[in-house]
């Protein structure tokens, strides 16, 4: 690659060698880990954007909250996130982040992964933290594929689009992730596009200071595999398609929310009501049940 | 450090060693168990979800095993000493994630009450067929430490074993009793708590930016763990990793990273090995057995003595690792070694490597559902002097 010296233009800043040149989001990220290994224009980094602009706004305690991510492209998360992180098995990220929510009650324990390893093979953990409502949020990062692996479909691949294990098109029904999360006990629901940074960022925000099982999906372009099988275009592109195709329906009824193959889709906050968590239950039940006999659990001791 | 009083029931107890496991594991430590039902271990889920909220515990029964595996190995990194039990198809299921506990040097103990297989197999009934998935069942090259009580007894006093290598090696631990072990009463006796010795979690206490949690170069030097939420911001992966917990993807990494998870173990065997010799130095013969069937195996060796011949016992308390060095040793000494487990030739496998050339060996197979007739063991002694 030349080493020359990039024309400046007006409107774009291009910093000299010596310039220090620091990331504006550095304290939230393991620097010496990048570049990433997203292709240009995936919708994760920007996930991870509103995911740091989103716990900032929380003002919660940086030592206090833990990344768990599973396997895939929205898996690798934890690994460039500057938070205790945990970079899990396929599918097992939930219940991974359960231990570490029980274990230690003061954390506040983030999932960043995405639809095949939340829904496919984690769909079972997924509907049962949700049913405990365990102190959890889920940062869903849909992209309809397993990119990863080369493009398959997956279980939210919308009817008829291709995938390179669906190549005459999707005949599966898909879920509707937040239908599914609703109905499996989550207080808190909300869908948004990689285009909505600044809305999703303020979900997060609201999630991490949720107690109980909080769930943002947040669809999210595949510009080498979904997007290229499907002939969609690039990243940009299907940003554009968001655009002009995002419908914005705070408290939507969840069970119309379903996503179709290039239709309309439907974002905003779908659900936001309290009930109390796993931990909260269990405490005043067993309190209630054996009154002084009940010593709670306190997590580790302090060292 | 000694046993903390207040989860130690101290005295004279009637119990099963599903029952006196869950009291070990209190003793141990133990305040944080995920499980899952499945016969004949359920017993000890029930004794801990009773005992753990009185004693500042938290149990939680998971949607499955592999979610109790995930949840064990998240729940030990914030720093409380972990638990999940299970029997075969729940042991299968673990196999995943027990990969991950190894990879990230997770302390935690898995306890399986073993039944008879494949598959559903004999859900009542005892067998010892999972040693060898034990010993290999999750992907990729590993070490692990197994432990196999034979009364209940046993069961209390080598689960707290369990926990304390568990911790002094940062590896799970695979606690390796049978249906027939779990579901005998016996009488068992619980100690003083300033009696019960308890290796604790080192921690790490340096300069937060500098700590690494894993160290590559040193196998007997476990490196110190941190807590999550302590502000050490650390990442652990399943993926290969270098010794600040970062993946990379290489063949000099893979090398690195896995030579370590395997030289920890195998390098220390003679520190973690435990074995019981009985009647040893005059023996022609010796019978290798473990769990259950070593006690079956006495009555056998006892009438074999009664009949003038030269027979010893050499009982695996640990199977994994295996005791290579002792069993080349006494190759050389005896004619033979007889093998008596509940399965068709296992552990027999690793006695017939380690003695290859030097004494022959016999397997006793019992393909599991009860135990040994001790007739057929004795007849294998026999058939070895004749």
């Amino acid at each position: 690659m030349s080493k020359e010296k990039q024309p400046l233009t007006d409107t774009l800043h291009i910093p000299e060698p010596e310039d220090e040149l620091t990331h504006p989001m550095k304290d939230y990220l393991r620097s010496e880990r990048l570049p990433h290994i997203w292709c240009s224009t995936c919708g994760i980094g920007t996930v991870i954007t509103a995911f740091i602009t989103g716990l900032e706004k929380s003002k919660l305690e940086k030592e206090k909250v833990a990344v768990v991510s599973g396997i895939g492209c929205s898996g690798r998360a934890a690994g460039y996130i500057r938070l205790d992180s945990f970079h899990t098995t396929h599918g097992r990220a939930i219940p991974f982040a359960t231990g570490l929510a029980l274990g230690n009650p003061e954390l506040k324990v983030a999932i960043i992964s995405g639809d095949g390893d939340l829904t496919a093979i984690g769909g079972n953990h997924f509907i049962h933290a949700a049913r405990r409502n365990m102190n959890l949020t889920i940062i869903c990062i849909n992209n309809f594929n397993y990119a990863m692996t080369g493009g398959q479909a997956g279980p939210t691949t919308p009817l008829k689009a291709n995938a390179s294990t669906a190549p005459y098109g999707c005949y599966e029904y898909p879920f509707s992730l937040p239908f599914l999360a609703e109905s499996s006990g989550a207080v808190f629901v909300a869908r948004w596009t990689s285009l909505h940074v600044r809305r999703l960022a303020k979900s997060i925000s609201e999630a991490l200071l949720k107690p109980g099982f909080s769930f943002i999906e947040v669809i999210s372009p595949c510009p080498t595999l979904y997007a290229r099988r499907n002939r969609l275009g690039t990243g940009l592109d299907l940003m554009k398609f968001y655009h002009d195709n995002a419908v914005i329906k705070h408290g939507a009824d969840t069970s119309q929310v379903d996503i179709k193959y290039q239709e309309s889709i439907i974002v905003g906050k779908f659900v936001d009501k309290d009930k109390p968590t796993f931990f909260e239950s269990r405490n005043n039940f067993l309190k209630d049940r054996l009154g002084n006999h009940f010593i709670p659990y306190k997590g580790p001791e302090k060292i | 450090m000694k046993a903390d009083p207040i989860g130690v029931a101290t005295g004279s107890h009637y119990l099963d060693g599903d029952h006196a496991c869950a009291e070990g594991a209190i003793a141990a430590g133990c305040r944080f168990l995920a499980g899952y039902p499945i016969t004949p271990s359920t017993e000890v889920a029930e004794r801990i979800a009773e005992r753990f909220p009185k004693v500042g515990g938290m149990f939680i029964q998971m949607e499955d095993e592999l979610a109790s595996m995930a949840a064990i190995i998240g729940a030990a990194w914030t720093g409380v000493k972990t638990m999940t039990v299970t029997s075969g198809p729940g042991f299968s299921l673990m196999m995943e994630n027990l990969g991950l506990a190894v990879m990230m040097e997770t302390p935690c103990v898995i306890v399986n009450v073993q039944r008879g297989g494949p598959s559903t197999g004999l859900p009542t009934l005892t067998a010892q067929a999972d040693m060898m998935q034990a010993r290999w069942g999750s992907h990729g090259d590993y070490e692990i430490i197994a432990i196999s009580p034979n009364s209940p007894q046993e069961c209390f006093d080598l689960v707290i074993t369990a926990f304390n290598l568990s911790e002094r090696w940062r590896v799970p631990v695979l606690f390796m009793m049978d249906e027939c072990v779990g579901h005998m009463t016996e009488k068992v006796e619980i100690p003083e708590a300033d009696r019960i010795e308890i290796t604790p979690r080192k921690y790490y206490k340096g300069d937060k930016k500098k700590y690494k949690p894993f160290n590559f170069n040193d196998s007997s030097n476990i490196t110190p763990m941190v807590k999550a939420g302590d502000g050490y911001f650390i990442h652990l992966t399943g993926l290969t990793h270098v010794e600040n917990g970062y993946p990379v993807i290489s063949a000099e990494a893979q090398d690195k990273n896995v030579r370590h998870l395997v030289d920890k173990i195998k390098k220390n065997e003679e520190k973690i090995c435990i074995l019981e010799e009985d009647q040893i130095n005059d023996a022609e013969v010796i019978v290798i057995s473990y769990g259950i069937s070593s006690r079956v195996a006495l009555k056998a060796v006892h009438e074999a003595r009664e009949k003038g011949l030269k027979v010893g016992v050499l009982r695996l308390i640990t199977v994994w690792p295996f005791p290579e060095k002792r069993i080349r040793q006494l190759a050389k000494q005896v004619k033979a070694f007889v093998v008596p487990e509940l399965n068709l030739g296992q552990v027999v496998l690793e006695v017939e490597r380690c003695s290859s050339g030097q004494t022959k060996t016999i397997l006793v197979p019992h393909a599991g559902g009860s135990v040994h007739n001790p007739n057929d063991i004795l007849a294998a002694i026999e058939e070895t002097v004749a």
